[in-house]
């Protein structure tokens, strides 16, 4: 009977309702207090880029006045008179503590303040129009590459894969170590200037105006799938090596070898013991790198004139416009420590091991 | 006393019968290396009755848990299974296809590994890791079992390795290790087995835990009239669990014969250096070791790989590989020690 009561130990008898109950509870708990530190993690990030332009002692209206000035070669009278009067609309003129609060309360309601370059159009218009663009182009060639990367590097980790795939795998990973520009401009090379295929640049053709119809449609596939090329070669290679890495890792377990003596069949062992194991990490890697996709890819987006956020930020630093560089890197804060909150509450459901506690 | 009555006098239920259950025939695993060939496991030969309780004893490198898993055919590359037959119910192991020995594990030849270390899924309810091993030895022809036939399969595995049904639902990393070893024979046992191997199943567990697994593998193996190979180095408990115990020294099968005679009378010198070498609790002595180190398996000299070791050592050992020699009374020995006894 020792035998019975040992192994009763860790029962908890309780009826459903109980369980589901105590269940959405701590879960609750657990997802408030995620939520408190995503809070604090954007509140700190965001006064760390308050402070640290004021450190650097410009003005960036004076400066673009300035710049602007040189550029048209006019008289540099009154500039001053002018930068104080545009100070006073930025609300740059009031102390520092004014500033610092009145910028938090704009940034609880997402409000980013107005370019400096394209004044009077907002940050959060500038902004948001080309971050759909980016997140419609990174995100759908980020999900691409991880599955067909996770998908390619767990055949490759496999000891019992037919032969020949290692010969159609291997040349394709090495076209991954490409760097992405370079990639980008064969590709504009090759198959829109030579070949003529696909547009060379931009996100629709120039001379249409963005509607819902099945054409224009089109058009923006037509003109997404160089630069997606060029980013999904490399990309699948980041996350098939990685897979691969974790597939290897995985054969030597316990359990693995458990599973073959148990006569299971080849497919089972290979999606429920060693995928599904190797995968965990994997998953970690794609949470991050989504919440850094609002980046965008300032390389190949430049080299194909796409209208994304990268392409943005790099008119906004060459014409130093501190406002859209700021509400980018706040759009960036938002991205990762949204993308961590939201790995935070998700990886529980896929790895039972990481235990919801509340103490 | 007869050696038949000295066997059954160790088991309670089921008794070994006169049907060989797995003949092993001369069984050979070599891993192939850039510096040699290694004889994992070379020559071995035995024959295990149904009902009998074998264990396969010796000092870690000597080759019983590649013999273990050479038997199922789960030795991994660069090694495997160069020459020999292994024999269970009248089919060659070693000659069916993979499909088929897929089949054939589980069904008839199930591993019970160190289930208290990582020999379960870790993402993986209890209940699936059961269910999926039933499910892959549906027959075409035959119709899945259905959800509740397949909740009632698990609730009545569990309760039969001493644990209660609601462990079905839990995952790995919340029961204890011993609790784990339960769960690694319940699915060891799904199928109803002829033959199971038992790799070291009370490595990592405490005396008290050790002594209940064991009983509950004996209490299973008799429920099923299956055969059991046990895989271990601890000699007291094999003394107390098995039948036959098998001797491995260097990849050889050295000794085999009735676990009390062995132990009473040892006839292989490794094997009497090995009982030596046994704490007793009568008195209190320095403990016994057997000096020097097994010799590497690449490329092994002729003669008797312990003759290094041998106390007992003469000019023949180092000239003339040892054969087994059949001593009578179901005893063996491979050691020129007994050339003038064969009974063969």
């Amino acid at each position: 009977m020792t035998e019975q009561t040992q192994a009763v130990e860790t029962s908890s008898p309780s009826t459903g309702t109980q369980i589901i109950r105590m269940i959405s509870g701590v879960l609750g708990h657990f997802v408030v207090k995620r939520f408190l530190f995503f809070l604090f993690v954007v509140w700190l990030a965001s006064t760390v880029i308050f402070i640290i332009p004021r450190l650097s002692g410009q003005d960036p209206v004076k400066e673009k006045l300035l710049l602007e000035a040189q550029r048209g070669g006019a008289m540099q009278t009154g500039l001053d008179a002018m930068a104080k009067s545009y100070q006073k609309r930025f609300g740059l003129d009031q102390p520092m503590w004014t500033q610092y609060v009145n910028f938090l309360k704009d940034l609880s309601r997402l409000d980013l303040g107005f370019s400096i370059a394209f004044f009077p159009r907002t940050v959060n218009d500038i902004v948001f129009e080309s971050l759909m663009w980016t997140l419609g182009l990174m995100g759908t060639v980020t999900i691409l590459a991880f599955i067909l990367g996770t998908l390619a590097g767990a055949v490759l980790g496999w000891p019992r894969k037919p032969g020949w795939l290692q010969y159609i795998f291997m040349p394709l990973l090495t076209l991954s170590a490409i760097p992405q520009y370079l990639l980008a401009m064969i590709l504009i090379f090759v198959v829109a200037f030579q070949l003529g295929w696909l547009p060379l640049f931009g996100g629709y053709a120039p001379a249409t105006v963005p509607t819902l119809t099945f054409e224009f449609a089109v058009d923006v596939v037509r003109h997404a799938i160089l630069p997606a090329f060029a980013i999904i070669f490399s990309a699948i290679g980041f996350w098939a090596i990685g897979m691969r890495g974790m597939m290897i890792n995985t054969q030597g377990e316990d359990y693995m070898i458990q599973a073959d003596a148990k006569g299971l069949k080849g497919s089972r062992i290979f999606m429920r013991y060693a995928v599904r194991n190797a995968l965990l990490p994997q998953v970690t890697g794609l949470a991050l790198v989504l919440g850094t996709i609002v980046t965008g890819q300032v390389l190949v987006e430049r080299v194909f004139s796409y209208p994304g956020i990268g392409d943005i930020l790099f008119q906004a630093i060459r014409l130093s416009d501190f406002f859209v560089i700021r509400g980018i890197v706040i759009i960036i804060i938002l991205g990762i420590a949204g993308a961590t909150f939201l790995l935070d509450v998700l990886y529980p459901l896929l790895d039972p091991r990481i235990k919801v506690r509340n103490s | 006393m007869s050696t038949e009555q000295a066997i059954q006098t160790y088991r309670t239920g089921a008794r070994i019968t006169d049907v060989d259950a797995l003949v092993v025939d001369g069984f050979s695993v070599y891993y192939e290396t850039d510096s040699g060939t290694v004889k994992a496991c070379d020559d071995v030969t035995f024959t295990l009755k149904q009902g009998e309780r074998f264990a396969l004893v010796g000092e870690s490198g000597s080759g019983k848990t590649t013999l273990a898993m050479g038997l199922m055919r789960l030795t991994r590359p660069p090694g495997h299974i160069a020459k020999g037959s292994a024999t269970l119910n009248g089919r060659d192991l070693t000659t069916l296809t993979d499909e088929e020995m897929r089949r054939t594990r589980l069904s008839e030849l199930a591993l019970v590994p160190q289930g208290a270390m990582n020999s379960l899924n870790p993402v993986m309810r209890i209940e699936r890791q059961i269910i999926d091993g039933i499910l892959d030895h549906v027959e075409d022809d035959e119709k899945s079992p259905n959800k509740d036939e397949l909740d009632e399969m698990v609730r009545d595995l569990l309760t039969r390795v001493g644990l209660r049904p609601g462990v079905a639902r839990l995952f790995p990393h919340e029961l204890s290790g011993g609790m784990k070893q339960r769960v690694a024979m319940a699915i060891g046992i799904s199928l109803r087995p002829s033959l199971i191997v038992a790799d070291e199943p009370t490595s990592a567990l405490d005396v008290v835990v050790q002594r209940q697994i064991m009983q509950t593998l004996g209490r299973l193996q008799e429920g099923l009239d299956a055969s059991i190979m046990l895989v271990g180095h601890d000699m007291g408990l094999v003394a107390q669990f098995a039948d036959t115990i098998g001797v491995m020294y260097a990849g050889k099968l050295v000794e085999v014969g009735p676990v009390e005679e062995v132990f009473s009378d040892p006839k292989h010198p490794y094997t009497k250096l090995l009982i030596r070498s046994l704490p007793s609790l009568k008195e209190k002595r320095e403990f016994l070791g057997i000096p020097g180190l097994p010799p590497q398996l690449i490329d092994l000299p002729v003669g008797c790989s312990f003759a290094d070791r041998c106390p007992s050592v003469f000019a023949k050992c180092r000239e003339v590989t040892p054969l087994t020699q059949d001593l009578g009374g179901r005893r063996e020995t491979a050691c020129h020690l007994y050339d003038g006894e064969a009974k063969s």
